[in-house]
């Protein structure tokens, strides 16, 4: 047998990205991209102070620049509706706004905080008139210092703390280990910037070209925000450069774009800089995290005390499941948590790929690695040893787990067996090597959607969704399904999204995508199948004292159980019925099992690098990610998905640092010269293996999701790999070479 | 609160940034007047502030008139509909706007339009022979060397280039010379499997 191919994955099939000839050839046409008649452009002007009052604006230069058309501030910008706040009279739960009020007031909450948009009729002309705005503040002092005020944070009401059982038990275990571990500022960046055109057609239409990974949040969001009807917001997401969680809400910059659009009367763009996407569009929150832990000597957990705290803004409670991982990853009988936030004068995070456990496993892993040493056992086996079969609190089985298949796979594939149970022993070419291994997870799901699909008598379907796709590669894989459910080749099949003229879809995030909207295009080829049966009933001979259930469809052709000689293929049948097009509409609803089930995706990523042993620095040499994710719906973008966590992963482990200067509350390196991301020479080999076993419980669709679980735990298998070479242990992130000499 | 107005910008003034301007060999006859123009009045007509601009794009000659501090990239995307080259920072660090000028790679944003007078430009929309596409485009496609799409105008231009140069004889290779085009969705090992395949096809890039 095939070691590489335990569960018989077949070699990846020549199945191109459906959207992929448009991103070749360079046609597809994202956010900043469409070219409206009458289009100007809009420039933010920033605070250049992280706390403070605006006390004058300097705006004659600007005006007088050429080509400027408005500059709109907090003295004269137009009343936002949506931020008033909520009135309970008619909705009890209504909720206020709690995002950043664009040029609602002279206040200033953080550094980069747009204060003005300037509008001009070219992008240059806005630029410039933009830099010659001066502002005077009366300054405050801002904290932004999270080092200093960590132990300061808030508990949140009702999730903050969690107790299995005894409370600091690990303190009475045999074996025990207590650390802290810390996680900078890591910023998205997604290479298309945020972007946000605004039209409006009279007062009350408006269309809006936004990066978002949801249309329909945005059209939600705006139509409370200036007090529209739904149906008059509509909202275009075509192409999405990339997102990793900036585009899960609306941010300032789209207000701001939808505001100067009705002021002026004209379609307005409002790109943001590089900089701007520091202080504008989320980041991962900083955390600090502290775990005891302690096992029997036969490697048996007996207690985990996790506590973590990550900064929010001082506008907005932003919280992520940091400490959650302990809670169930592992069968432990005593675990108590704690999670607390801790307002700064920085503008509020956001989800980032992997949100709360992509934190919580580079802790969590890395504390078992270290425990593994301690216990002098190896660490897949000290992992194996305490493998939860049921939910540890809930007591609830898995809707599927294989991660015991997971670290089979990834083991053979890595060699793990040439790893050095020494750390520092082991030496190629003069280098120190290391292998270590970590272990991801993500909740699965799936969320309810409706899709439309449209079958022709030229024998194509389309289906549409109002989803995003920011890269994944969603609607590959609702062709792959949508073809597989109607027989059809894949280049008859077409799935649209990106506008919330089609039927609701959910938002992209969270690894739902294929579950959720797959299973709507599962029932809306069910509907399809139901309707042409009815037809062939109501319109063929051959058909007509028959049942649909007497009738099966294979491979576009609607066959007679009793005669298989009666048969029709549906594009005659649309024909001979005098159809053009059948179409339906189909709602699926959302995983309706939570309360038998628990759900989620697991991945194990393995890693062997080099690490000099004079100037420490690391060389990865090869990455293998094993992922438990259900059924591979599209093998060629699943495994890109995986890739690209991975690459993720070594920039949270490795590079990714988003510094302040805490006496201005400013970032120092907004900019991809000083923030670095991977880049080609940075990333060695990736193997990427599936246990690819469907999971028909949580969608009939077999997936569970990839997105996240790609980079969770990637960063801890990086560095437990490093203290494998050097005998160094990191515990804060990134692992840079300083760390490692001396 | 009292907003004052003020009516000379300390900071920078149009007329500093044309006199710095000169330099410029394009503006050379265009900018004592220029100069005047701006000394006069900071909205000065447009029709001053542009200069004539011959280039030659995807092979179709092209007469422009643009201001002197219309970058490359941004003549191509906002003014001549040509958004296949993508802008991931302005500033020369990403390479998502890599084009070829005269059949080298260029950062698109680090060039001022004019400073291509009659010089010959290939973008990702020129790159393709009618339906048939350029053997690095199939490349992409085959071996997924993208997910969003965004960086991959310019990791293609950019992989051309460096196969040109010579710089792709091996995986480690192409991974130093292609580390100026920055793929935040991580398809870098893909990226590499197509330029590879696209070196060892022999075809003439």
């Amino acid at each position: 047998m095939d070691k590489n191919n335990l569960y018989n994955i077949p070699p990846f099939a020549d199945d191109d990205r459906v959207d992929g000839l448009a991103k070749v050839t360079g046609k597809a046409k994202f956010t900043a991209e469409h070219q409206l008649p009458g289009l100007v452009y809009g420039v933010f002007v920033c605070s250049t102070i992280a706390k403070g009052v605006i006390k004058n604006m300097y705006l004659a230069a600007a005006k007088n620049a050429a080509g400027v058309i408005d500059i709109i501030y907090y003295l004269n910008c137009p009343a936002v509706p949506g931020y008033k706040p909520a009135d309970r009279t008619k909705n009890p739960n209504a909720r206020d706004y709690t995002g950043h009020k664009v040029f609602f007031n002279n206040l200033v909450l953080s550094n980069g905080q747009p204060i003005a948009l300037v509008v001009a009729d070219t992008f240059e002309r806005a630029v410039h008139a933009a830099s010659l705005v001066r502002v005077e503040y009366d300054k405050e002092v801002p904290e932004t210092d999270f080092e200093k005020n960590k132990f300061n944070g808030k508990l949140l009401k009702n999730r903050g703390e969690f107790l299995r059982n005894e409370k600091d038990a690990w303190k009475n275990a045999a074996v025990k280990l207590e650390q802290e571990y810390t996680i900078p500022i890591e910023t998205h960046n997604p290479m298309e910037m945020h972007a946000t055109t605004a039209v409006w057609e009279g007062d009350n239409k408006l269309t809006v070209y936004d990066k978002s990974q949801g249309p329909k949040g945005v059209q939600g969001e705006l139509a409370r925000m200036f007090e529209l009807e739904e149906k008059n917001v509509k909202v275009i997401t075509e192409f999405v450069g990339g997102a990793f969680g900036s585009g899960l809400r609306s941010w300032p910059h789209v207000h701001a774009a939808v505001i100067a659009a009705r002021k002026l009367k004209r379609p307005v763009k409002l790109t943001l800089n590089r900089e701007q996407m520091f202080t504008m569009v989320g980041y991962r929150p900083y955390s600090w995290q502290k775990i005891g832990i302690g096992a029997s000597k036969e490697g048996k957990l007996y207690g985990i005390t996790h506590q973590a705290v990550s900064n929010t803004s001082v506008y907005e409670d932003f919280a992520e499941g940091i400490v959650n991982v302990s809670q169930f990853l592992y069968d432990c009988p005593n675990v108590n948590t704690d999670y607390k936030i801790l307002p700064l004068h920085i503008n509020t995070p956001t989800w980032m790929r992997g949100p709360g456990p992509a934190s919580g496993c580079f802790g969590l892993e890395s504390a078992l690695d270290e425990l593994s040493y301690q216990l002098n056992i190896d660490p897949i086996e000290l992992r194996i040893i305490n493998n939860a079969e049921v939910h540890p609190q809930s007591k609830l089985p898995w809707t599927t787990k294989y991660l015991k298949e997971c670290y089979a796979l990834g083991r053979e594939k890595i060699g793990w067996s040439n790893r050095p149970s020494v750390p520092g022993s082991l030496k190629e070419d003069g280098m120190l090597v290391g292998y270590g291994m970590a272990v991801g997870v993500f909740g699965a799901g799936r969320g309810g959607a409706t899709a439309k699909g449209i079958l022709k008598q030229d024998g194509s379907l389309l289906l549409q969704s109002a989803v995003s796709d920011m890269g994944p590669g969603t609607s590959t894989a609702m062709v792959k399904i949508g073809s597989e459910q109607m027989g059809l080749d894949d280049n008859k099949v077409r799935f649209e999204l990106g506008d919330t003229d089609f039927p609701s879809g959910p938002t992209q995030g969270g690894s739902g995508s294929a579950t959720t909207v797959g299973t709507a295009v599962m029932a809306v080829c069910d509907a399809l199948k139901q309707s042409l049966k009815e037809m062939a009933i109501e319109n063929i001979a051959a058909f007509k004292n028959l049942k649909p259930e007497d009738i099966s469809y294979e491979n576009g052709k609607l066959v007679a159980a009793t005669d298989a000689s009666a048969a029709i293929h549906f594009t005659d049948l649309l024909k001979q019925s005098s159809k053009p097009e059948l179409q339906v509409s189909k709602t699926s609803t959302g995983f309706a099992q939570r309360d038998k089930y628990v759900a989620n995706s697991f991945s194990v990523h393995f890693v062997k690098l080099h690490v000099h042993p004079v100037t420490g620095v690391i060389k990865l040499k090869h990455i293998v990610s094993v992922a438990d994710a259900g059924k591979i719906i599209s093998e060629k973008t699943a495994r890109s998905q995986m890739v690209g966590g991975a690459v993720g992963g070594i920039g949270m482990a490795m590079t990714e640092e988003t510094l302040m200067d805490h006496r201005y509350g400013r970032y120092i390196n907004s900019n991809f010269v000083d923030y670095h991301v991977p880049v080609h020479a940075d990333v060695p080999p990736v193997d990427v293996l599936f246990v690819n076993k469907p999971d028909n419980i949580i969608s009939p669709t077999g997936a569970k999701g990839i997105g996240e679980i790609a980079l969770v735990g990637v960063a801890p298998a990086i560095t437990n790999a490093v203290y494998n070479a050097t005998g160094k242990r990191i515990r804060q992130l990134p692992v840079t070479p300083d760390q490692l000499i001396g | 609160m009292h907003m004052e107005e003020q009516h000379h910008c300390p900071r920078e003034s149009r007329r500093s940034f044309l006199k710095q301007s000169t330099a410029l060999a394009a503006l050379a006859t265009a900018s004592p007047l220029l100069v005047k123009a701006a000394e006069n009045e900071e909205k000065i007509n447009a029709y001053f502030e542009k200069v004539p601009l011959q280039l030659e794009i995807n092979g179709q000659l092209q007469n422009l008139s643009v201001e002197p501090r219309v970058t490359l990239l941004d003549l191509l995307r906002e003014q001549l509909g040509l958004t296949g080259t993508k802008k991931g920072c302005d500033h020369g660090q990403c390479g998502c706007c890599t084009v070829h000028v005269d059949g080298k790679r260029i950062n698109s944003c680090l060039s001022l339009a004019v400073m291509n007078q009659g010089k010959k430009i290939t973008t990702i929309e020129g790159l393709a022979n009618g339906e048939q596409l350029h053997p690095m485009q199939e490349a992409f496609m085959k071996h997924d060397g993208f997910q969003c799409g965004y960086c991959t105008p310019g990791q293609i231009m950019s992989a051309i280039g460096c196969i040109r140069e010579g710089h792709a004889n091996s995986a480690e290779d192409i991974r130093e010379y292609m580390s100026g085009n920055i793929c935040r969705c991580g398809a870098y090992p893909n990226i590499v499997d197509a330029i590879m395949e696209v070196k060892q096809g022999g075809q003439k890039v």
